[in-house]
């Protein structure tokens, strides 16, 4: 908008827009996956699909107005890794990205439980944020160094991208943890829900045999994660749950109940109108 | 009221007010962008990034709450800022003799 | 009776708003200007906001990833130019608590636009083009309202809301190249859309009290039946272009006059909507409170631990 804009120019509805390099919305184009890769980019793919449909679900309805706009970068951030995944994995079968998202039904998805989850309140909103955060950031810290080079380059983009949700869980677990007695129940309650469900992320599948430099193995990442979640949650002075462990089975297809109805409301539209462009 | 925004002990705010001055990568300085509330500083400069700098990339934020700012009050013109009128000297232009003398 | 001060105070603000300058914060300014200031930056805030809802209706369902990414973007934008408006209105003296006790309450305003329903998915595409296009013909000459701080959060809001209008075109675009059931819904949200983006520019000039005095204090600098006639004349190349027809049967091009004649406005649906019979009126205010309210524990928790980490630093230790 120049500042000399005058009030009787007949284009007094005309924005200049500065000139942006628009960068690559994809990274690496042009990689074809074999089955097993495009098979493993599908886990990673749904993981972040699901997560941000979840994360979308927030929007107009956080808490501050503040925290709605990070929780939609957080998700337009996913969303964008979903993008990137599922277009690779799509190379394999000769299908786009909404070919995937739209048109696959519940047991062709490879998503884990834990994204399944609903919001509930902003309490378990935070730990699903900060059990995925951490684990898609080892997992992401490994992948960039990954064989295939699409992935390795999905990998160093998200990795920056993930290491910031992480930061930002770790932030509101440290403010619910240690804020008032109702934060600090409400979070022990979430984390008892859903830790369950943190144990499916690090089970070993046959694919990951046939993976071997180009994805870490899921069993591997546990460690570190721990580590990364012990430090958090002491700063929390909480423990770290014990209970129930949920039998998962995301991975091959077999999914919590509550995906049927989250894939319902994500593709209701576009199948209502089969072959159209939007 | 020396502050830019507005809070009173009447209307203590749950989240105080933040002012937000970024830097972008091509910039020299911090320049004033707005205000946002957070609970702490460290959340500021958090929601600060979200919010003013979303199609920016490698800025510099400064967050400062908006009660440590002291603002010039424009009513004291006269006597606060001194008037350069008669002080030509301060001004490289005043100095001709040696124009055309290289790298001066 | 007045004081010296507020005599020059009164001279100086007089000779700004002459001379088309600047009125920052900390300028002496009348009472009523910063009282209408405040009214209609808040308005202007919590339309943002509310406005958010219609959109977030649809991400959920948008029917491709790259649509969802972009519809995302644009509401997260929406609640972001809220957000800069809510801080320039701060700088005259009100709160947001108090500014959002206003809304969730029932007592502020904001653009009753966003009290209709969004049905397709075509809305969409109609509320990018229609809405947001009678919004930036409303706000680009607010980047020269007599308010600094209102200029400034307009001219970072108009260079965001460009997008916003061109996406919601290129929905309407593609729809129409697409599908029977495409163009149809794409036509359907048009007729539904049309008349109440057109009543966002307020009632007819010798009904709106508020705008004369606006005028004069050049925080309002185009007059409301003005800007609408401006606003058609910019549509009517673009309906073609998208193949789509504006319902109005009385539009067409006046020679003499060099605009566009339009047909009547029915301006008891706006009433009514104004007063909260809308269609939408109780939702929108309901989520909003729901949001805010649901969302007390969270604050609450955030500044009690800000508070406690504040207490454990002693004076004069670096943090």
């Amino acid at each position: 908008m120049t500042d000399d804009a005058r009030n009787d120019s007949p284009d007094h509805g005309h924005v200049e827009l500065t000139a942006v390099t628009l960068a690559d919305e994809f990274v690496a184009e042009g990689g074809t996956a074999t089955a097993d890769t495009a098979e493993y980019a599908l886990w990673l793919g749904d993981d972040s699909l699901v997560l941000a449909q979840r994360l979308g679900e927030w929007i107009s309805r956080a808490p501050e107005l503040e925290e709605d706009v990070a929780l939609a970068n957080i998700a337009l951030d996913l969303l964008g890794h979903a993008r990137s995944f599922l277009r690779y994995a799509g190379t394999a079968s000769d299908r786009t990205e909404d070919d995937l998202a739209y048109w696959r039904d519940e047991h062709e998805f490879r998503s884990a439980h834990l994204v399944e989850q609903p919001n509930g309140d902003f309490a378990h909103t935070i730990v699903r944020q900060f059990a995925v955060s951490h684990y898609l950031y080892e997992i992401y810290e490994r992948l960039r160094a990954s064989a295939d080079p699409v992935l390795s380059a999905i990998a160093g983009k998200a990795v920056k991208e993930v290491d910031y949700h992480r930061d930002h869980a770790d932030q509101w677990m440290l403010r619910l943890a240690l804020g008032t007695d109702e934060s600090r129940r409400r979070l022990t309650t979430a984390l008892d829900d859903l830790w369950p469900w943190v144990a499916e992320l690090f089970v070993d599948e046959p694919v990951n045999d046939r993976l071997l430099d180009i994805a870490p193995r899921p069993s591997t990442l546990r460690p570190a994660f721990e580590a990364g979640i012990a430090a958090v949650l002491r700063e929390c002075e909480l423990e770290v749950p014990n209970g129930l462990t949920g039998a998962g089975g995301g991975r091959r297809g077999r999914h919590s109940e509550h995906l049927g109805p989250l894939l319902a409301e994500l593709q209701v539209l576009a199948r209502q109108h089969p072959g159209a462009t939007w | 009221m020396s502050a830019p925004g507005a809070s009173d002990s009447a209307h203590p705010e749950t989240w105080p007010l933040w002012e937000v001055f970024v830097r972008s990568s091509r910039g020299l300085s911090h320049v004033h962008v707005g205000s946002l509330h957070a609970p702490d500083e460290t959340m500021a400069v958090r929601n600060a990034r979200d919010l003013y700098t979303r199609r920016s990339e490698g800025v510099s934020i400064w967050v400062v709450p908006s009660e440590a700012i002291t603002a010039s009050d424009p009513d004291a013109k006269g006597a606060f800022f001194e008037s350069p009128a008669g002080k030509n000297y301060r001004h490289a232009t005043y100095y001709t003799a040696s124009e055309g003398v290289k790298h001066l | 009776m007045t004081t010296a001060t507020e005599q020059e105070g009164r001279a100086r603000f007089d000779e700004l708003i002459d001379s088309d300058s600047r009125v920052e914060p900390r300028d002496w300014m009348p009472d009523d200007y910063r009282r209408s200031l405040i009214r209609q930056m808040s308005q202007h805030a919590h339309s943002e906001i509310i406005g958010m809802q219609p959109e977030a209706n649809w991400i959920t369902r948008a029917p491709s990833l790259k649509r969802k990414a972009i519809l995302m973007a644009k509401v997260q934008d929406e609640a972001g130019h809220g957000l800069y408006l809510y801080s320039a209105t701060q700088t005259l003296g009100i709160t947001r608590d108090e500014m959002t006790e206003q809304l969730i309450t029932g007592r502020a305003r904001y653009s009753s636009i966003f009290n209709y329903p969004t049905l397709s998915w075509a809305d969409m595409g109609a509320i990018g083009w229609l809405v947001d296009g009678a919004a930036i013909c409303n706000q680009v000459p607010l980047c020269r309202a007599s308010y600094a701080p209102y200029g400034r959060a307009m001219v970072r809001i108009c260079k965001e809301e460009s997008f916003h209008q061109r996406q919601g075109f290129e929905i309407l675009l593609q729809l129409m190249r697409g599908t029977p059931a495409q163009q149809r819904m794409a036509q359907d949200a048009v007729d539904r859309w049309y008349w109440p983006s057109l009543m966002m520019f307020g009632p007819p000039d010798d009904d709106s009290p508020n705008s004369a005095r606006s005028m004069e204090w050049k925080i309002k600098r185009f007059s409301n039946d003005e800007l609408r006639q401006r606003f058609v004349g910019t549509l009517v190349p673009q309906a073609e272009a998208l193949g789509v027809s504006l319902p109005d049967p009385e539009l067409r091009w006046n020679e003499q006059n060099g605009s566009y004649d339009l047909g009547p406005i029915d301006w008891t649906e706006f009433q009514e909507v104004l007063a909260g019979r809308g269609p939408c009126n109780a939702q929108r205010l309901q989520r909003r409170r729901d949001a805010h309210e649901d969302g007390l524990w969270v604050r609450e928790a955030a500044a009690a631990y800000a508070a406690k980490q504040a207490a454990r630093v002693p004076e004069g230790t670096a943090a």
